[in-house]
């Protein structure tokens, strides 16, 4: 049996570190930004526009013969590398000019291979996609993370309140800004995959968020003699076992994907990954530091009723 | 204190389950590997044919074990095998004419109760199945163009009929210009051609004097039509054409204003699919100039005004007029066979009644003319260009046929001429198959190979296990015999969330396996905080009882809060998303919704059962 992770009697400030918590995610969030600025993120070509083919060999190949056979065959821009297993293997081409001859690159190259290349392969995967397309993805992309806030933030304005609104965006900001910096980082490809999986980090990141808002609300009716940093503390330490558990099996899932769901699923995997970890440590350091700092306290949440409120009720 | 749930809530948890246990069945059946038959153009098979196939196919040995007519008329053959089933598509396709489309397809043996209550497997993506997706773009600028040449073309013939006074017309690729010699003779044009053209051309007034012109534009809203019809022939085109190619299943739909979504499952050799899709072949009418000489336009490279020089097959070359009896697009059937006077191969072409009504009237002009018949095809091809490997597409336009005209002709005619049988079947068929009102380009494509598609399910499915494994264990030791409960609403989790997909028949992709595989992990985070509650109210010395009713109210709130964030942005996901994304949205919101009723009202029934009536429950292993 695990030891259950009891924090009945815990009371961590976590609201009292909030100086160390915000530099650790300031400095987190610039060298983000930092990174997006200067090495940018490693766009697939969903978004850039390309070909991509995807060959498997009977047996493990170099790859050598065939940027040989490749570049013979008049593609001198294309990028071999192995994906996933040394027997497939992937290249990729920068997207043409000219609209009529891209569709056909990937039967070129294709027949390329068979005739020059160490081995007769198998066709496993094409994916063509034009630059006007790309761009609209990119475009759209863009368009679908900004909904996706808005939706959230006006959701949260009603249920809540709207200091708590821009807290919990204030939260999946960083969440987001923090993945993607991960990502720029190590140069991982940022495909239509990735960008699913940062929008389901959006959901689940906010998922998290909700959940300690909602304890806060709950202690400022039942915990009226109390401070607001210390209903906020209580509300945290209060959720922190909640948090941790549904991580961890959020996170069993994940590597089980990671590690079993085959290379098309790796990226969209790590994302998951890096902002399940990220958004586990925002909703229990920033998410109620953040609404603290907006200035949410009781009287934002529990308004003194009006005079003559109850009247109106009577007629 | 006791926790029951009334009756009826137990029933409706009850039905609920078995309901999606039913629908989630026919997931559990093996597919057939089978044969579909179809005829595009009479949308059924003969009762003939049908008995000619069973002939044919038990002398050879692959008798189906199943035969059976689908809702939209074609056939469906089972077959035990998938050498079989090859078998038996090889042998159909050369016994049976070229009206029919054979197709390879997996079809589902679901059982007839099943499919009785529609209960139908979930579909399967291309990447999870192996196939083509296409995106086309509509080059509908191209569209102008085109309506424009009509137009000059009918109005060259029009005004002469009406006896007007103009120079010539003229069309570009946006307008047109009819000119005039005179103020006089443009004002008598004005009031006919704005009457006649109303609502499709707008004319404006240029120039005077020996300038004079009127100058004409599309109108708006007749531009949008033409427009729209552009892309509906375009799709019904390309339906035509894949029915050729003969695919199960395929999907044609528009996607956007300007762009067709193609996808061909289990199709491999996408060259031939997209030559077949991309090429574009017609015939046009022309009278054969007997003015000019051919051999020395020919030689200089200049025809005499008024014609165009052609060759015919042979390379002779051949003068004919510059204006078109009539164009390949009122053709609307054309099957091959054998000339009636000559012996030789030909091809028999039906036209619409406006076309049969044009060509009627332009053949009885012209009895005892000449005329030719044009053969139009733009292709792709690999040139070598600066030692290069290059494609090209390339339009060429021959001969194929000059015959006097003897009698006027109609609805029902045939052009010989052709070189054998072969090339008469495939002028058939790319006839049949239309011609495109607009030229397209792909603009996208994703192929997934069998191999792949086997792969992504075998590791999409192994990653859910695996996942589902691990995160029961980990319940189970956490929570003890709650976390079983939870286990049981994750299973039954899964259970909906397959059930729910056969339903909306939406598609599985493998980005939707990860959507279920992130679900599984997401799932329990409901039943995680009602008994992280229900410990809590434990410790502050609650009842049991008291606990499990005060955890399960109480998280509630919460759990509905924090799964209507997650599922906006899921529903933004599915809103913004490309196929494959959409795949992933779907089951997530899915799973999420499902989550909201195992997590809360089926584990609170469990919970009620096990412990609801022991009056006296002092602990819970929790």
């Amino acid at each position: 049996m695990l030891p259950h992770l009891n924090f009945a009697d815990s009371n961590i400030d976590f609201l009292g570190k909030r100086k160390i918590t915000i530099v650790i995610s300031l400095i987190l969030i610039l060298t983000s930004i930092a990174m997006l600025a200067t090495r940018g993120l490693n766009f697939g070509i969903d978004f850039t526009g390309g070909t991509l083919v995807e060959v498997g060999y009977p047996e493990a190949v170099e790859l050598d013969p065939i940027r040989e056979a490749l570049a013979d065959g008049g593609f001198s821009g294309a990028q071999v590398q192995t994906f996933g297993t040394s027997r497939d293997v992937l290249i990729r081409l920068p997207p043409t000019e000219d609209d009529d001859d891209a569709a056909l690159l990937s039967n070129r190259v294709l027949n390329t291979l068979r005739d020059g290349g160490p081995d007769d392969p198998d066709l496993r995967r094409v994916e063509f996609v034009g630059p006007a397309v790309g761009e609209e993805l990119r475009e759209q992309g863009g368009l679908a993370m900004i909904y996706a806030l808005a939706g959230i933030l006006i959701y949260v304005a009603v249920r809540f309140e709207w200091r708590f609104s821009i807290g919990s965006v204030l939260a999946l900001i960083h969440d987001v800004v923090i993945t993607l910096g991960i990502f720029s980082l190590l140069q991982l490809e940022f495909d239509l995959g990735v960008l699913a999986a940062v929008l389901a980090v959006i959901g689940y990141s906010l998922n998290d968020t909700i959940v300690v808002y909602d304890r806060i609300r709950e202690n400022f009716r039942i915990q009226r003699k109390k401070g607001t940093e210390a209903v906020m503390n209580h509300a945290v330490n209060k959720t922190l076992a909640r948090t941790i558990v549904t991580s961890t099996t959020t996170l069993l899932v994940l590597f089980a994907l990671l590690f079993l769901g085959g290379a098309a699923l790796q990226n969209f995997s790590i994302a998951l990954i890096i902002g399940v970890i990220v958004g586990t440590y925002s909703s229990i350091f920033i998410a109620a530091t953040a609404a603290l700092m907006l200035g949410v306290d009781r009287q934002v949440l529990l308004p003194v009723k009006k005079e003559g409120a109850e009247e109106d009720l009577t007629p | 204190m006791r926790n029951s749930y009334p009756a009826w809530l137990y029933t409706l948890v009850v039905v609920v389950i078995l309901g999606a246990g039913l629908y989630a069945l026919p997931n559990l059946f093996p597919e057939d590997p089978s044969v579909q038959v179809g005829n595009p153009t009479t949308g059924e098979i003969d009762a003939n044919i049908r008995e000619l196939m069973g002939t044919i196919l038990g002398a050879q040995g692959v008798t189906p074990m199943q035969v059976e007519e689908q809702d939209d008329g074609q056939l469906l053959l089972r077959f035990e095998t998938t050498d079989d089933q090859a078998r038996a598509a090889e042998i159909l396709r050369n016994a049976l004419d070229s009206n029919h489309t054979v197709a390879l397809n997996l079809a589902p043996a679901t059982p007839n109760w099943l499919r009785a209550i529609n209960g139908q497997p979930m579909a399967l993506g291309l990447d999870l199945r192996g196939g083509v997706h296409f995106l086309m773009e509509v080059d509908l600028e191209a569209v102008i163009g085109t309506a424009m040449e009509r137009y000059a073309n009918e109005l060259r013939g029009r005004m002469r009929d009406e006896r007007m006074e103009f120079d010539t017309v003229e069309r570009s690729s946006s307008d047109l210009t009819v000119m005039f010699a005179s103020d006089a003779s443009r004002e008598a044009a004005e009031q006919w051609l704005t009457r006649e053209y109303r609502g499709e051309l707008e004319w404006e007034m240029r120039g005077s004097g020996d300038t004079s012109r009127m100058v004409a534009t599309l109108e708006d809203d007749h531009l949008t039509d033409l427009r729209r019809q552009a892309l509906q022939q375009n799709i019904s085109t390309l339906r035509s054409r894949v029915d050729e190619l003969g695919v199960a299943e395929p999907i044609i739909a528009q996607q956007g204003e300007n762009r067709i979504v193609v996808q061909l499952p289990g199709v491999q050799d996408t060259a031939r699919a997209k030559e077949v899709l991309g090429a574009t072949a017609t015939l046009e009418f022309r009278l054969v100039s007997e003015s000019g000489d051919p051999s020395e336009a020919d030689a200089t490279g200049r025809a005499p005004s008024g014609t165009r020089l052609y060759h015919e097959r042979d390379g002779t070359p051949v003068l004919l007029q510059r204006q078109v009896m009539l164009t390949g697009e009122y053709i609307t059937d054309a099957s091959s066979g054998i000339a009636q006077d000559t012996g030789g191969p030909a091809v028999f072409i039906n036209l619409d009644g406006q076309g049969a009504r044009i060509f009627s009237r332009v053949t009885s002009d012209n009895v005892g003319r000449l005329m030719a018949s044009v053969f139009i095809e733009t292709t792709t091809e690999t040139v070598e260009e600066d030692g290069e490997q290059v494609m090209r597409t390339s339009r060429s336009e021959e001969v194929i046929n000059v015959a006097r005209i003897n009698e006027p002709l109609g609805r029902r005619f045939q052009i010989s001429g052709l070189d054998s049988t072969r090339e008469a079947r495939n002028l058939a068929l790319l006839l049949r198959a239309g011609a495109l009102a607009a030229p397209m380009s792909i603009v996208e494509e994703r192929t997934v190979g069998p191999s792949l598609g086997q792969e992504n399910i075998d590791r999409g499915m192994q990653s859910v296990v695996i996942g589902f494994i691990a995160v029961m264990i980990f319940m189970v030791l956490y929570y003890r015999v709650f976390g079983l409960f939870a286990n049981l609403a994750l299973a039954l989790n899964l259970v909906f969330i397959v059930a729910v997909l056969s339903m909306l028949q939406a598609t599985l992709t493998l980005p939707g396996i990860a959507g279920i595989v992130l679900t599984v992990g997401m799932a329990v985070d409901a039943n995680v905080l009602i008994f992280e509650r229900i410990r809590e109210e434990l410790r502050n010395g609650l009842s049991p009882q008291a606990a499990i009713a005060s955890g399960y109210d109480r998280a509630f709130t919460t759990i509905a809060d924090a799964n209507v964030t997650t599922l906006i942005a899921a529903l933004v996901l599915f809103l913004f998303g490309t196929g494959p994304i959409k795949g992933f949205a779907i089951t997530l919101s899915i799973g999420i919704i499902a989550s909201m009723f195992t997590a809360i009202i089926v584990t609170r029934a469990i919970v009620n059962l096990t412990y609801g009536r022991q009056r006296r429950l002092t602990r819970l292993a929790i």
